[in-house]
């Protein structure tokens, strides 16, 4: 590995061309800020914008608004979705290591499928089929019926408000469908990169083929792309904002409805901007203090 | 040193007429083999003469295309659909130790045990200490493979074959991955194992190790059995041309 050793980082020694660089940078930033303050004369209006996360009610009472129900919707959608993805990315790259024809067909089709539509296509597709043919002929909308009726709080903690339970579904469904195709791709690179002699390894003291892919070659296999696999998460948390297109209401459904109603359009997306950005970057770091760790253990 | 084994003791792995082809390029043909239980033979010959796909046919690391192989006298036709249940009896040691690197050496040892043998945690981390002390690391038992040296990996590996406690040992060029200083203390890991009476097939140029250990030592060239002998006539009076010509280069 080519990295520093920890507690030794190279000195960065600014050259010409980068001090070049950051007064250009700098006259840049002047410049916008001057044209934003005084010839645009745009009106910042943070406070309108703001009381659609929450506001007190008559009583005093905090009372969380649309914006971060569209949050906390967000933050189901990705956290379900990740599980969800990650199982049928699993199964996907199980079926095209399979030394079986079709599996590897079925599973390949469907990746190919996946990855070369755009995701607002197979979006729209996937909406439509799912909610309206399949969730009927496989029963899941009287699942569904049942959730939102269930009144245990187990269920309103995991679902949130009963009243989008099929809302909040649907996008988890659609999403993990779609991620998974992209989760199966990274963990089949992860298998096909554990080499013959561990797989040879396990089947040598009397494993089966199910057990050497159990616990030999998987578990070297997702430690291996344990990065990748963050990135894709990372992805994944920025794909639930193109399911507002179906109007799933997470938070950029919300930011484009307060947005609208209240005009503050910089003011709400730049929030909402910041939102995404303090969870993907929140995800990365993580992951560096993952690989870090790593590092060290070997 | 090592006893002989009598004739009439049974045949632990037969091999009759065994073919097998890559595509077009047939890598044995018609290989006949018998070793008897307890019996030690060592297999050697030029790069590429079919030595580990020969010993890989008979744990079903490969498949061969014609005769037969039996195992202990049962046909390993009879197990097409459960390899594995050849493998737990037949215990292979291969050249670049292939230890499982997400596992320290104990739970390397303990794999086998626990997932085919279905034993307990408990009882096979006594029996992984046990032979890791037959190898003698059991020092080592809670590092990384990555953190030995290759001569005690191969001892780990070793002891992870006998774990299973099989019935025969193949090893496919145990020692030729190693520093020579390491060599000697896998060698006498596997002296020890024979004078335990073990059977064992051993792909080695360990000519040494076949003088003192060896009942037999058979010669492949290009595929074939060339020549099948015990190490005094072997060593001093080889039959075959092409024998010659090998133990030449090699001694
Ligand atoms: N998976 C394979 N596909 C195609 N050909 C193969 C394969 N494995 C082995 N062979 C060929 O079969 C022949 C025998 O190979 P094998 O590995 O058994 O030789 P070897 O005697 O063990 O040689 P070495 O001393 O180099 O290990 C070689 O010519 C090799 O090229
Ligand atoms: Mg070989």
């Amino acid at each position: 590995m080519s990295a520093g050793r920890p507690g030794q980082r190279a000195r960065w020694r600014p050259g010409a061309v980068d001090w070049l660089l950051l007064v250009g940078l700098a006259v840049f930033a002047g410049y916008v800020y001057y044209q934003l303050r005084h010839v645009l004369v745009y009106r910042w209006d943070w406070q309108s914008v703001l009381q659609f996360f929450a506001y007190r009610d008559e009583a005093g009472e905090w009372q969380q608004n649309l914006l971060l129900a569209g949050l906390e919707a967000t933050l189901r959608i990705a956290i379900f979705s990740a599980i969800l993805s990650l199982v049928l990315g699993l199964v996907l790259a199980l079926m095209r290591v399979s030394s079986r024809l079709w599996p590897r067909m079925v599973a390949r089709t469907y990746v190919e499928l996946v990855r070369n539509t755009p995701p607002l296509v197979f979006l729209f597709i996937f909406y439509f089929f799912i909610s309206a043919q399949l969730f009927p002929v496989l029963g899941i909308d009287r699942v569904i019926a049942a959730l939102a009726e269930s009144d245990s709080a187990l269920v309103l903690w995991l679902l949130g408000d009963p009243r989008l339970v099929e809302n909040l579904v649907v996008g988890i469904l659609c999403l993990s469908c779609f991620e998974a195709a992209y989760v199966s791709e990274v963990l089949r690179a992860g298998i096909e990169s554990v080499g013959k002699d561990q797989r040879e390894g396990a089947l040598a003291v009397g494993l089966t083929g199910t057990q050497t892919m159990w616990h030999v070659v998987l578990p070297q296999a997702v430690r291996i792309v344990i990065p990748a696999l963050v990135g894709q998460l990372i992805t994944l948390v920025k794909d639930t904002s193109i399911m507002s297109i179906i109007s799933i209401q997470e938070l950029a459904f919300s930011a484009q409805e307060v947005a609208v109603s209240t005009d503050r359009v910089f003011e709400v997306w730049i929030l909402v901007a910041l939102i995404y950005f303090v969870i993907c970057y929140a995800l990365s770091a993580l992951s560096r203090r993952l690989e870090l760790r790593r590092a060290v253990g070997r | 040193m090592v006893d002989a084994v009598s004739p009439d003791r049974p045949l632990a792995v037969e091999l009759r007429g065994v073919c097998k082809w890559y595509d077009e390029f047939q890598a044995l043909k018609d290989i006949d083999l018998q070793v008897r239980q307890g019996e030690r033979t060592v297999v050697c010959g030029p790069s590429g003469s079919g030595k580990s796909t020969m010993i890989r046919c008979i744990n079903r690391l490969e498949e061969h295309h014609g005769g037969e192989i039996r195992i202990n006298g049962e046909s390993v036709e009879l197990y097409e659909a459960r390899p594995h249940l050849i493998r737990q009896r037949v215990g292979m040691v291969f050249q670049q130790f292939n230890l499982f690197s997400h596992m320290t050496v104990v739970e390397n040892c303990c794999l086998g045990p626990i997932k085919a043998l279905k034993l307990g945690r408990a009882e096979a981390r006594e029996r992984a200490m046990h032979y890791l002390e037959k190898v003698r690391i059991p020092e080592q038992a809670d590092k990384y493979p990555s953190q030995l040296s290759g001569g005690q990996q191969q001892r780990v590996a070793i002891a992870r074959a006998l774990c299973m406690s099989p019935q025969i040992m193949l090893f496919d060029e145990p020692t030729s991955a190693l520093d020579p200083e390491m060599i000697q203390e896998v060698l006498e890991a596997m002296i020890a194992l024979a004078e335990d009476g073990m059977t064992m097939i051993c792909v080695t140029h360990e000519m040494g190790f076949a003088r003192t250990v060896a009942d037999s030592v058979v010669f492949m060239d290009r595929g074939e059995i060339v020549e099948q002998a015990p190490p005094s006539e072997f060593f001093t009076a080889p039959r075959s041309e092409r024998t010659r010509a090998f133990l030449d280069k090699i001694l």
